[in-house]
Order: structure tokens, then C-alpha cells, then sequence
């Protein structure tokens, strides 16, 4: 069992690695403008957007009018979904006929889906017509990941350009990332999920009479189109409230590979893209082996957590080891087809990144278990990362470690040829700073009010874990879920949604500011005092930078929840 | 303002590619290719649709395999409201519920002692629509729906082992028996009387 575990994990790794190099490489050339394979098909739509749009591709951006140019895209976005959210009723493709998504609710999602977090207060199959599915959540599940990996180039630009005003243009980015990576990655993905049995129709739900001649109504809709994208951008928003372990959003294991590997593949892309615009692969490289680290260790320990099971079954004289014929562990809440091994790696992976879909239920995991899931969404989201986001998440943590790197050998600190100064360490920390402000301040919050409490459904330390949870992937834009918090109610819609908008806006916004700081500044040449940010001990220092940042901000909360139930769980005392 | 009005029509433009022709588009390509995954695997018999290959169903009588417990819908099983029962490892209604389900293993298989009960047949699973047992669980119910149906429990294994879907290619996932296919085999070997169905 244990070998099987290894295998599927290393199997996961090596194509992830294999994938990257070519995807981020690609990337560069489509970013800078260089020529592809896919020019001759996609050339044209191009010119034509820009041409309906109004978009002069060559006039580049400087940093706030990038950042300016993203924010209204998304706020005019956002308008456009809580439109369509409240007017679905009137509009075709309903068949169903599922009315008007309540205020609260609908601001909410529309909040949810323009920042990349996908955190759904609603039940996909009970409440959103297949034409607010299609043209309102799975159109944010394109553009916000292209925002995304937009705003990572531009800060690759910001860190590589030399005594530049600009770092590119914003529209420009956003048409190529949809045109030349998500819409023919997800064509093809889908055409395999629906090879594997993820519907593709727009039928109305059917009506079965069960081999036991009860009545069963089984939901439909175009799931596959919207699926691929789901994970590929790391949105995570399910077709179906029960997410990727529904067994129409994820039928099989090789549909569980795929959506899994589509999840890391942009973010691990980009650390390779980052190398090859800076003109040296090893500094790509050095952050996808620090991400990598982080990711093992996080997978492992999941994996164990899980696999060993809940000692209360044990109390019961189940057993829960692991045999040929099942996979024993913690079952509450996984699917049989995916087990220990696929459940737990997969709650580490969307984690990871800011995808934040589902193969298991999260709030049933075990108190280490879960707790990882969550401490990958405090470390900020950055082993691999969201498309996007989680390169720049963690090229701000490099600056973070060449500064403490340089304060300890009293050197101005350099990073790729460019000297940080105070201006750059300001943004630097505003961006560190705000993280933790949008998590625990709300949570707090919600532990001394009525409205707060009231949602939850676990009881005891479990309770405050599935708050801290809710206001931690708000704030990282995650999505996922201890979902049995009952967070469809206005105290839950409001606080989350402003939750997510801070953590997606204003932590890009400094990251983009820091980018046109650095883009604006000399390059000075490497001397013997310069600390190599493309090694080993650098790749070291980057992980011990970020585990500590995280551990500072974010154990006494963690604490009081799910390390308190863990040691409740094994003296067998419940709520 | 220049910013603004780029800004809304690039969301109408791009709304048109990615949000309609996209999806329109791959539901066409699958109309074609993949109709009858495109339309959900459902199962037809005697020209009723009696469920898809992918869903679960609820069984009760003893002469079928049973699924595993549901948190969909209030009866579970509603395949138009997915979900997992979210509840807690510390919480008390978990154990109190799993408790009852293993209660309700031991008395419809006589003989079984509660260290042979795989797990997966007395936790909820995650979607409420899980298709599949374990392996271990269906071999579990072999003799109660032998007995049911007056099969020799040999023949009975023999169904189990034809509707066991292995590791993918040995490694990928877990082995798994779609308790829907299971039980139209069983209905095709030896049709359960009207009686036995309750």
C-alpha cells in the first residue's frame, strides 16, 4: 500500500516536471511576442479582438495603468455575472427554471469568480441555469486566470527589463493567455474528460426509476467545457456541489490525473517561464525545486494522516488498514474510486495553487490531514501556485529572503542583477502584511458575533477550524472548503466576498507596483559579494523564509483548532 | 474613460468566445464523438431509464448489493443535490451514525465480525453518488444475496469478480465494483421475485 502510494505520487511528479519545461517555454515565446505553431489560426482572432476592442497592442503600460486596466476589466466583469445571476431567470438555456440568485448571494459568487477563488456559498445543480454556468462562471474561469498570468509577466518584466517605464500591455497579455494557452488546452482536455464520462449536453435533468423502483433525478448540463477550465485555471468552482468527487465532474482515475495535472501545469509552467525571460534558466529552476520541496512534504504527511484512519472507528473495532481489495483510511467524506492516496494528494494540490476544487470533503479529514490544506493556503498559496498568483507570490518571498540573506551578510541585497532598496522592501512587506489582515481579522470577527457562530456545523475546536478555514481561503482566494460551514447567510456572503477582493487586488496591486519600482532600476553587474539566488542554499533559504513568515503569522490561530482536536481525537473525547 | 469602454467590450468579446462558442462548440464536437457520454451514461432498460453508469443508486433489499451510505439529498442518493455529510472526525453525530451503519452491516450479514466491515461501507462518501464498493465490501454481501435469491454463492463471486475494475493500468486509483452494474447482472442471472424486492 505504501509502495502504491509512492508510485501514484512520483508518477504525479515526474509528468508535472516533464510538462513544465516545455509549457513554460512556450509561454515565453507567446509572452514576448515571439513566433508559435499556433500563430496562423490564432493571429487573426487576435487582430480582431483588438480591433473590435479598440486596443493598440503595441503601447505598453506603465504599472498603473496595467494594474488600472486590470481592475476595471475585473470590475466590469463582476458586474456582468451579478447580472446575469440575477436576471437568469428571464434569460434561455434554463431548463430547470431556476429563478434570480439572491443579493447577497449573487455578490458573493460575482466577488468569488472575478478574483480566481471560486468559493461557492450556492449548490451549482440547485441553482444556477446552464447559461449563467457557461457565460458567467466559466467565462471567469478563463479571464481571471489569463488576469493572473498576466500579472505574473508583467512582474517578470518588471524584474528582467533594465531602466524600462513599462512592463507591457495588459490587454495584449490577457487575449494571448486566453487565445494561445487556455481555450486549446482546454479544448482538448475536455474532449478526454467526456471520452471518460463527464456529460456535455444541455438537456434537462433526467428522470430514472431505479433498479428498486424509487425515483432518482439525475442533473446534467455542459459539465466537460466547464471542467478543464475549472482546474486548469485554478478557479475550482464545481458544475455540481459536490465538486471533482461527483462522479460526473470526475469519473475516473485517469480524469483525476488530468484535472490534477492540470492544475499544477500553468503555475509550474511559469517558473520556467520566469528563467527563460530572465535569461537564466537555474533561477526557474530554483523556484520550482523550493515549490516541489514544500509540495512532498505537504502530500506526504496528508497521505499519512489520512491512511492512518480516525482512532474513534477504531474504538468501534473497524479496521482501517489498507488491503488489496480497499484502501481503508478515513473514508468519511472520499469516493472509493480515488481512496487515501488520490483523495490526499489532491487536497494537497488544490491547496497548493489557489484552485481550491475537491475530490474529498475536506471538513472530514482528520485533524492533520486538514490542517494541511489549510497551512498551504498560509504559506500563501505558493508551491506552484495559482496561475499567476503563485509566481508572484513567491518571487515576492525571494525578495524576502535576499533581504534577510543581505542583512546578514550586510550587503545591499541584489535580486537577478536588480539592488533592493527600501522602496521594494515596503511593497514588499505591504504585500506580507495584508495577507494575514484579510484572514484574521474577519475571523476574529467571526468568533465573538452571533452571525459568525451561527454557521457553524462542527462543534468544538473543529467549529473554529472551519471558520479560520473560510476567512484563510477567502483571503488566498482558494475556494475549497470545510463546507459544512453554513455559509449562505449575509454575515458569511459579505465578509467573504470583501475578504476575497482584498486578497486578490490588493496584494496584486502591490506586487505589480514593486515590478514597475524594480523595472524602472540599472542593473548592477554580479561581484564575489552577490548571493546566488540560482543554487541550493538559496533554494533552502526561500523555504526556510516562507515557513517561518507563515508559522509567525498564523500558528496560535492554527493552534486552538486543528492541533488542539488532534490531541482531543486521540484521547477519543468528541463534540 | 478610454481604459473603461476597452475594458466592457473586451468582457462582451471575450464572454461570446470563452462563455458561449467554447462551450457550444465542444458540446457539438461530443454530440458527434462521444453521444453517450455526452448525455450522461445513462443505462435504458426495456426502454426506461433506469440510471447512469456513473451514479449511484440506493439499494435495500436483501438480494441486492447494497451501496455505501449517502449525505445526498435527505434520503440520499438525489442525484440532483450532491453532497458529503461534512461532518467532523470529533463529532459526535459522525461516530453515532457510524456506529449505526456498522450496527446495520452485522445484522444483515450474519457471521461478520466488525474488524472484517471495510470502512468504505459504513462512511458517506464525498459526492452522496459514489457508484462503487470496494472490492472487500461486495465480497462481504456475497452470501446475504446469494441466500436472497437462491444463487450458489460460487456464481454469485463469479458477478463480483466480472464487474471488478481494477488500479488503472495497476497504479492509478483504487480498485472499485460499480454496485448498479453489479445488480442488473444479478437481475439477469436470476431475477429477484416481487416479494424479495421488499
Amino acid at each position: 500500500m505504501l509502495l502504491n502510494a509512492f508510485i501514484q505520487v512520483g508518477v504525479f511528479s515526474v509528468l508535472v516536471t516533464v510538462i513544465s519545461v516545455p509549457l513554460g517555454l512556450y509561454m515565453a515565446r507567446v509572452f514576448s511576442g515571439q513566433r508559435t505553431f499556433a500563430d496562423p489560426v490564432l493571429g487573426p482572432i487576435e487582430r480582431a479582438i483588438y480591433r473590435l476592442c479598440g486596443v493598440y497592442p503595441g503601447v505598453e503600460m506603465s504599472w498603473a495603468e496595467y494594474a488600472a486596466a486590470m481592475l476595471l476589466f475585473s470590475l466590469a466583469g463582476m458586474l456582468a455575472l451579478y447580472g446575469l445571476e440575477r436576471l437568469q431567470q428571464f434569460l434561455p438555456l434554463n431548463p430547470q427554471g431556476f429563478g434570480a440568485v439572491a443579493p447577497d448571494l449573487a455578490f458573493n459568487t460575482a466577488a468569488s469568480f472575478t478574483t480566481n477563488t471560486n468559493w461557492q456559498a450556492y449548490a451549482g445543480e440547485s441553482s444556477m441555469s446552464y447559461l449563467t454556468q457557461m457565460a458567467g462562471l466559466a467565462f471567469h474561469n478563463f479571464v481571471s486566470a489569463a488576469a493572473g498570468i498576466a500579472a505574473a509577466i508583467a512582474i517578470i518584466r518588471g524584474f528582467v527589463r533594465r531602466s524600462a517605464r513599462t512592463i507591457g500591455n495588459f490587454w495584449v497579455d490577457l487575449t494571448r493567455a486566453v487565445l494561445w494557452i487556455l481555450l486549446p488546452l482546454s479544448l482538448i482536455g475536455a474532449l478526454v474528460l467526456v471520452w471518460q464520462g463527464v456529460p456535455q449536453n444541455f438537456s434537462p435533468y433526467v428522470h430514472a426509476k431505479t433498479l428498486e423502483g424509487g425515483e432518482q433525478t439525475i442533473a446534467q448540463g455542459p459539465v466537460a467545457s466547464q471542467e478543464i477550465i475549472k482546474e486548469l485555471g485554478t478557479n475550482g468552482g464545481g458544475f455540481f456541489n459536490a465538486n471533482s468527487a461527483h462522479p460526473y465532474e470526475n469519473p475516473t482515475p485517469l480524469t483525476n490525473l488530468l484535472e490534477m495535472l492540470a492544475i499544477f501545469a500553468i503555475g509550474a509552467g511559469l517558473t520556467h517561464t520566469f528563467g527563460k525571460m530572465a535569461g537564466d534558466r537555474r533561477q526557474g529552476w530554483a523556484l520550482f525545486s523550493a515549490m516541489a520541496l514544500l509540495f512532498a512534504i505537504g502530500a506526504a504527511v496528508t497521505i499519512w494522516s489520512e491512511q492512518r484512519g480516525n482512532p474513534n472507528f477504531a474504538r468501534m473495532g473497524l479496521d482501517q488498514s489498507a488491503t488489496a481489495a480497499q484502501s481503508g483510511g478515513n473514508l468519511e467524506g472520499k469516493e472509493v474510486r480515488f481512496g487515501i492516496v488520490d483523495s490526499a494528494l489532491w487536497a494537497t494540490i488544490t491547496t497548493d495553487t489557489s484552485c481550491g476544487a475537491v475530490n474529498s470533503m475536506h471538513d472530514s479529514y482528520t485533524p492533520l490531514g486538514g490542517f494541511i490544506p489549510l497551512i498551504d493556503m498560509q504559506i500563501g498559496e505558493i508551491i506552484f501556485g495559482g496561475v499567476g498568483s503563485g509566481l508572484f507570490g513567491m518571487l515576492v518571498m525571494a525578495v524576502l529572503a535576499v533581504f534577510i540573506a543581505g542583512l546578514m551578510v550586510g550587503r545591499t541585497p541584489e535580486y537577478l542583477g536588480k539592488k533592493i532598496e527600501g522602496r521594494e522592501m515596503k511593497l514588499a512587506m505591504l504585500y506580507v502584511l495584508i495577507f494575514p489582515a484579510v484572514i484574521l481579522l474577519p475571523a476574529g470577527a467571526a468568533m465573538v458575533t452571533r452571525a459568525g457562530l451561527a454557521g457553524i456545523s462542527n462543534p468544538g475546536p473543529h467549529g473554529f477550524t472551519q471558520i479560520l478555514y473560510a476567512f484563510t481561503q477567502a483571503g488566498a482566494n482558494n475556494g475549497s472548503a470545510f463546507a459544512g460551514l453554513n455559509a449562505n447567510a449575509p454575515f458569511y456572503n459579505w465578509t467573504l466576498a470583501i475578504g476575497m477582493l482584498f486578497g486578490r487586488f490588493m496584494m496584486m496591486i502591490p506586487a505589480l507596483a514593486l515590478a514597475g519600482s524594480l523595472a524602472g532600476k540599472k542593473a548592477v553587474p554580479a561581484s564575489a559579494g552577490t548571493f546566488p539566488t540560482n543554487g541550493p542554499i538559496f533554494v533552502v533559504l526561500l523555504v526556510g523564509v516562507i515557513v517561518i513568515v507563515a508559522a509567525l503569522t498564523f500558528f496560535p490561530a492554527d493552534a486552538l483548532g486543528p492541533i488542539v482536536e488532534h490531541l482531543a481525537m486521540l484521547r477519543g473525547k468528541l463534540y | 474613460m478610454r481604459t473603461l469602454m476597452t475594458a466592457v467590450k473586451m468582457t462582451i468579446v471575450l464572454t461570446i468566445l470563452t462563455g458561449l462558442a467554447y462551450p457550444i462548440v465542444i458540446t457539438g464536437l461530443c454530440r458527434a464523438i462521444f453521444p453517450r457520454q455526452a448525455q450522461g451514461s445513462l443505462i435504458m432498460r426495456n426502454g426506461q431509464v433506469v440510471g447512469s453508469s456513473l451514479i449511484g443508486q440506493k439499494f435495500v433489499a436483501a438480494g441486492y448489493f447494497h451501496s455505501r451510505p449517502s449525505a445526498a439529498g435527505d434520503k440520499g442518493y438525489d442525484a440532483s443535490a450532491s453532497s458529503g455529510s461534512n461532518l467532523g472526525p470529533t463529532n459526535k453525530a459522525l461516530i453515532e451514525a457510524v456506529k449505526a451503519r456498522l450496527k446495520g452491516v452485522l445484522e444483515e450479514n450474519p457471521g461478520i465480525t466488525a474488524s472484517q466491515v471495510p470502512i468504505d461501507l459504513v462512511t458517506a462518501s464525498g459526492s452522496g453518488l459514489d457508484p462503487e464498493i470496494s472490492p472487500a465490501s461486495a465480497l462481504l454481501q456475497v452470501a446475504r444475496v446469494a441466500k436472497a435469491r437462491g444463487l450458489a454463492e460460487a456464481q454469485v463471486r463469479g458477478l463480483v469478480e466480472q464487474s471488478t475494475r481494477g488500479r488503472l493500468l495497476g497504479i492509478l486509483g483504487e480498485p472499485g465494483v460499480n454496485v448498479l452494474e453489479l445488480n442488473m447482472a444479478l437481475d439477469r442471472a436470476a431475477p429477484l421475485s416481487r416479494q424479495a424486492r421488499k
